[in-house]
């Protein structure tokens, strides 16, 4: 009897198994949890710029609540935040935990060039993708296939500059006056005179002085001498008042064009009524902002109070960037070296992505091809968004 | 260069000149009665210019405060003669804390005391106000002159024309004075001046409060023309106005008058003729080449250089 029904129990006890328990699904690579490292400079020298950084990565993922479906599976994020503190060397030490102790699949940061720069190397070396929202110098990326920005090159701007000169203000005599003893303006002027030759403009002054300079008389007399019908600048806040008042009283009544340089400070008490209505490019304005910028605006200032500066919405891009590269691998393998290369490669990828600060195009060189904005002094003594300068 | 160009230039060189000759001016006179340079004076100038900030802003604040109502001409006037005094007592305090205990000591030590004066004033400026750029309150209102093709504009002529005047006050207050006989003995021989009853405490002081005081004139001028202050913009005027007083010649007011000028001249017109990346290159070679053939300068005492240097 019992003999007879162990054939039925047994066949009966492996349905049940069969049916009750179905078998097992492969894991889900990394227990279902993406790590991303921000290194940001938290304390030090520009602890404002950290605070934006953090919020606006923050910002970021609040919006997807912090889940991201990348192929098959959902994961959540967990952003581990460094604090570099202003450092090169603690940026380096920071770099090295999350991408050796804590294996995160790929880092946001750092923000000065100062710090982005060693870090760079550190990712490039441990091949870890690394997206930077804020350094602008070029070695930040140059020969590093890993390592990503989400704002233009300073040099980046001449060229648009240029462009802008050309198709707005519609002149073909161009002036330039920079301070040839300074690394930004001389690599943006030189970049601003090239690109004015291509498109068909005369530069028919080239004018240079050297850091400390207060007295541009002669550069300006010559400058207006020359014929030229608008006059490019890209000095910074405390030279760019000096420059405008002097051209002013020689007899300058054409416009003064400048860079990103000229937002840094206080222009606004220095410069006063002299600079309104002169117009630079930049990477972010707050006042006019239209559309995605604005939604963000809008949004980060309801949620922590202030308006943010372009720091805080360059760290929102670059944050979101990164979330799209990822969700592109179309799945993570679990192999954390195939990972972080798949993530590197769709980040080279990344095509006509609009973000709050512009509309980019990724090169696997790392630096984003994207608009510049083109911000006026307005009346009310502020930077006030008119128009996108696109290459 | 077309001649309007030329004559624009021209203008642009007397202001520059007028700052170098009244900082200057300031060298030339404590060299010639201590002689020592005071290399701290460049940044006696960027006092000058804060101390005149601070005041223009206070007489600002109580004429629009209705308590005394002033025209702006009136702050200008009472900014130039305020910080006048308070650099001099700046200067005095320099005279009497740095150089009085070194008046015996090699002049190689007074030299390194004056550059750390220098950089403890503006470190200090740098700490007690940061690092943050101060705009210069506009007391007159620029308008700007065309003449034939040239623009001038009220704060120049102002600018040039008061310096102009002050420098020859200041040589008549030097050559007409009795203490100004005494600084221009003292200037020929040191050591038998106070032997005649000079008090040499004095004359130092009197000649560190003059040296100032034209100081606190170029600080307020050269931030009336270019309205942004920072700690360090003494620095660089500074040397060239200390070349200047070489070219004009060591402890000669009217040469410091006539270096600044030159100079100015130099620098402008090499600018405007040359490309400007080359200005200060070819306008200190040409001053190198003018002083291989003056040594002493142009109103230099080569008798003077000889024993005290």
């Amino acid at each position: 009897m019992f003999r007879k029904l162990l054939v039925p129990f047994s066949m009966l006890a492996l349905l049940v198994t069969l049916v009750g328990c179905p078998p097992k699904p492969p894991p889900v690579p990394y227990g279902g949890v993406i790590k991303i490292g921000h290194v940001a400079p938290l304390t030090g020298d520009i602890p404002k710029v950290g605070e934006d950084g953090k919020y606006g990565v923050e910002m970021a993922l609040d919006e997807i609540d912090w889940k991201l479906k990348v192929g098959p599976h959902e994961y959540k994020i967990e952003i581990l935040l460094e604090d570099n503190e202003s450092k090169a060397e603690s940026a380096v030490a920071a770099c090295t935990k999350l991408v050796v102790e804590d294996k995160v699949l790929a880092l946001i940061g750092s923000y000065a060039s100062k710090q982005t720069i060693p870090m760079g190397e550190v990712a490039d070396r441990e091949k870890t993708p690394m997206i930077s929202p804020w350094s602008t110098n070029p070695l930040s990326t140059k020969g590093r296939p890993y390592v990503f920005r989400a704002c233009f090159i300073d040099d980046f701007q001449g060229y648009v500059g240029a462009k802008y000169v050309k198709d707005y203000f519609k002149v073909k005599k161009v002036a330039v006056l920079y301070d040839v003893a300074s690394d930004y303006p001389k690599g943006l002027a030189e970049f601003f005179k090239k690109s004015c030759e291509e498109l068909g403009l005369e530069v028919v002054a080239f004018e240079t002085f050297t850091t400390k300079d207060r007295d541009f008389s002669a550069q300006l007399t010559k400058i207006i001498e020359s014929g030229a019908e608008i006059l490019y600048t890209p000095q910074y806040y405390d030279e760019v008042p000096l420059i405008v008042r002097q051209a002013k009283e020689l007899g300058w009544d054409k416009p003064i064009f400048g860079s990103d340089s000229w937002a840094g400070g206080d222009l606004a008490s220095l410069c006063g009524e002299d600079c309104v209505g002169y117009r630079f490019t930049t990477h972010y304005a707050m006042v006019g902002a239209t559309g995605r910028t604005k939604e963000f605006i809008d949004a980060f200032n309801e949620k922590y109070g202030y308006v943010p500066s372009d720091v805080g919405a360059l760290a929102y891009d670059a944050a979101q960037i990164l979330l799209e590269a990822i969700k592109n691998t179309g799945g993570l393998t679990g192999d954390l070296d195939k990972d972080r290369e798949a993530i590197k490669d769709q980040l080279a990828k990344i095509k006509k992505w609009e973000g709050t600060t512009g509309t980019m195009d990724f090169t696997p060189e790392g630096d984003p091809i994207k608009c510049a904005v083109i911000v006026e002094y307005n009346p009310d003594f502020e930077f006030e968004f008119v128009d996108w300068a696109c290459p | 260069m077309t001649l309007s160009g030329f004559f624009q230039h021209f203008v642009n060189a007397l202001q520059w000149g007028s700052f170098l000759s009244l900082i200057a001016i300031g060298y030339t006179m404590v060299y010639g009665v201590l002689m020592l340079f005071n290399f701290a004076h460049g940044d006696i100038f960027m006092a000058g210019s804060y101390i005149g900030l601070f005041i223009c802003g206070a007489l600002l604040a109580i004429s629009a405060g209705g308590l005394v109502p002033m025209p702006p001409w009136l702050v200008l006037v009472l900014t130039l003669v305020l910080a006048m005094i308070g650099t001099s007592i700046v200067g005095i305090l320099v005279e009497r804390v740095a150089y009085r205990p070194l008046r015996n000591a090699p002049r190689a030590s007074a030299a390194v005391t004056g550059l750390m004066i220098g950089l403890l004033m503006e470190t200090a400026n740098l700490w007690g106000l940061g690092a943050e750029r101060r705009n210069f309150p506009i007391l007159i209102e620029t308008v700007v002159y065309k003449v034939g093709g040239i623009s001038i504009t009220n704060t120049k002529i102002m600018i040039v024309g008061v310096s102009l005047v002050l420098m020859y006050i200041l040589h008549l207050l030097v050559h007409r004075t009795r203490v100004g006989l005494a600084m221009r003995a003292m200037a020929y021989d040191f050591p038998v001046v106070p032997l005649m009853g000079v008090s040499i405490d004095f004359i130092a002081a009197a000649t560190f409060a003059l040296g100032s005081s034209m100081a606190a004139i170029a600080g307020i001028f050269f931030c009336t023309a270019y309205p942004v202050l920072e700690p360090y913009m003494g620095a660089l005027i500074g040397w060239k106005a200390f070349i200047a007083a070489i070219l004009g010649g060591r402890g000669s007011v009217i040469g410091a008058m006539f270096g600044g000028y030159l100079l100015g001249f130099i620098e402008i017109f090499v600018a405007a003729i040359f490309p400007s990346t080359l200005r200060d290159l070819i306008a200190y070679s040409i001053v190198l080449i003018l002083l291989t053939f003056r040594p002493h300068g142009f109103f230099g005492e080569p008798y003077s250089a000889q024993l005290r240097l």
